[in-house]
């Protein structure tokens, strides 16, 4: 065994000194289901861990004036019981619910999911298509980052050493608006997205979209914001024209890999149909707030 | 290599062992304290044979370290029968054969203890999502939800 040292900071002040004195060779714990499967595996490169889940900010979640605060570890399991944000963010709660077993959904959460830097993390694209930010601690003093802006590549993200995400901020949501995540696998359960979808709207008073994010996952080496995708349906009532439009703009925003899960063309074309299904769902549960 | 002192509680009792930072804490409970009850199977969270509550809440025990357990509340296998009165999900399991080489049992009566204590009264449909991350190769898994689904109906005194 190797002498990997263990820390477990009780303050955001304390991780970050602990961080950067380690000279980008620590690595931040949150959940571990990402985590300890690279270090059985021999694939964690770093002399220590940095468990970051005895600081209270990072497990709470908050209801602020304008929005919730999500601690970055918080887990899955809490946030699916948290009816406040499953009311308001449908969508950002149904991303992280679906990662792995009840067993994961115990520890996995939407920091540590969007750290990994994989591009088809399910909790990303909600988290982008809600206009979420993430507040990031470090060595020169906290910083807020939009969630679309954090990775850069599969398993690249664009912190700097000595950071860690320490919460999420969703804020609240005008009236009539409504979001959703879908994910395509091959099978009913417990896989990795071969294409994520998801949208994120505002109806007017008299049904017209008057705002709108759509974000997919896996189709590109990161996930991503497809604004021409949004723009095909803002100033629309959301009809099956602009839904088509929709439809083709995040399917010509693919980018993706071929492999045993999907290739490009199939990837390509599902990115599309799925975000269509998405903005649907979207569009309801616009209509019924 | 460096070893952390960690105090914990298990299955009610206060519990203390040595581990260095790469033991799960699957490893301290099976090399550490001798309570093997819980399986390891895939060591990637895979399979849940190694199901455990940290705290209450329903985890793999392959994906949690060791020194993150110092304060926390773990329960395992070995907690779920009152001394020789085995628990309703034991018996149920035991009366409809649900098992055969018997690795992923302890996981599933875990996670169904689990699943019980949160809903008394799933359907079979919850059942099934709810132990989705719980592996077994010899079943085929319908005896294993009879097991689960008749405990439920005794432990709400049908």
């Amino acid at each position: 065994m190797s002498d990997l040292q263990f820390s477990s900071p009780k303050t955001v002040k304390e991780a970050v000194k602990i961080l950067s004195a380690s000279k980008g060779k620590a690595r931040v714990l949150a959940g571990g289901t990402d985590l300890l499967v690279q270090l059985r595996a021999g694939r964690m490169a770093g002399s220590m861990i940095v468990d970051i889940k005895n600081i209270p900010e990072l497990r709470s979640i908050k209801k602020e004036k304008n929005g919730f605060t999500i601690g970055a570890a918080v887990s899955g399991a809490e946030l699916g019981a948290h009816k406040a944000i499953n009311k308001a963010w449908p969508g950002v709660v149904e991303g992280l619910e679906l990662i792995g077993s009840t067993q994961i959904q115990g520890r996995a959460s939407l920091g540590g999911n969007l750290c990994n830097g994989s591009p088809a993390a399910d909790s990303v694209p909600g988290l982008i298509a809600a206009g979420a930010t993430c507040k990031i601690a470090g060595p020169k003093g906290l910083r807020t980052s939009k969630v679309e802006d954090i990775v850069l590549g599969p398993g690249k993200t664009s912190l700097k050493a000595g950071e860690f995400v320490v919460s999420f901020f969703l804020p609240t949501r005008p009236k009539r608006s409504g979001d959703a995540y879908l994910r395509f696998i091959p099978r009913t359960e417990m896989d990795i997205a071969v294409v994520g979808a998801s949208v994120s709207l505002t109806l007017d008073k008299v049904g017209v979209c008057s705002e709108a994010r759509v974000s997919l996952g896996a189709v590109a080496p990161k996930p991503l914001l497809v604004a021409k995708a949004a723009s095909a349906i803002i100033g629309t009532k959301v009809d099956d024209e602009a839904l088509t439009e929709l439809s083709l703009a995040a399917s010509a925003a693919c980018d993706p890999i071929d492999d045993k899960r999907g290739t490009v063309e199939y990837r390509t074309k599902v990115a599309g149909v799925l975000a269509r299904r998405a903005a649907t769902i979207a569009l309801e549960r616009a209509r019924g707030n | 290599m460096a070893k952390y002192h960690v105090k914990t509680t298990i299955n009610g009792d206060p519990a203390e062992f040595l581990c260095g930072t790469e033991q799960t804490v699957l490893d301290c409970l099976r090399d550490e304290l001798g309570l093997t009850g819980s399986k390891e199977g895939c060591s990637s969270g895979d399979c849940g044979a190694c199901s455990i509550t940290l705290d209450g809440r329903l985890v793999c025990a392959c994906l949690v370290l060791g020194v993150e357990t110092e304060g926390k509340d773990i329960e395992t296998i070995e907690g779920v029968a009152d001394g020789d009165d085995l628990h309703p999900i034991q018996k149920h399991f035991l009366q409809e054969a649900a098992l055969q080489c018997g690795i992923c049992t302890p996981g599933f009566i875990v996670a169904a203890k689990a699943l019980l204590a949160e809903n008394p009264n799933p359907t079979e449909t919850e059942t099934r999502y709810w132990l989705a991350g719980n592996l077994c190769r010899c079943t085929g898994y319908d005896k294993i939800v009879t097991a689960v689904m008749n405990a439920a109906a005794e432990m709400r005194g049908e």
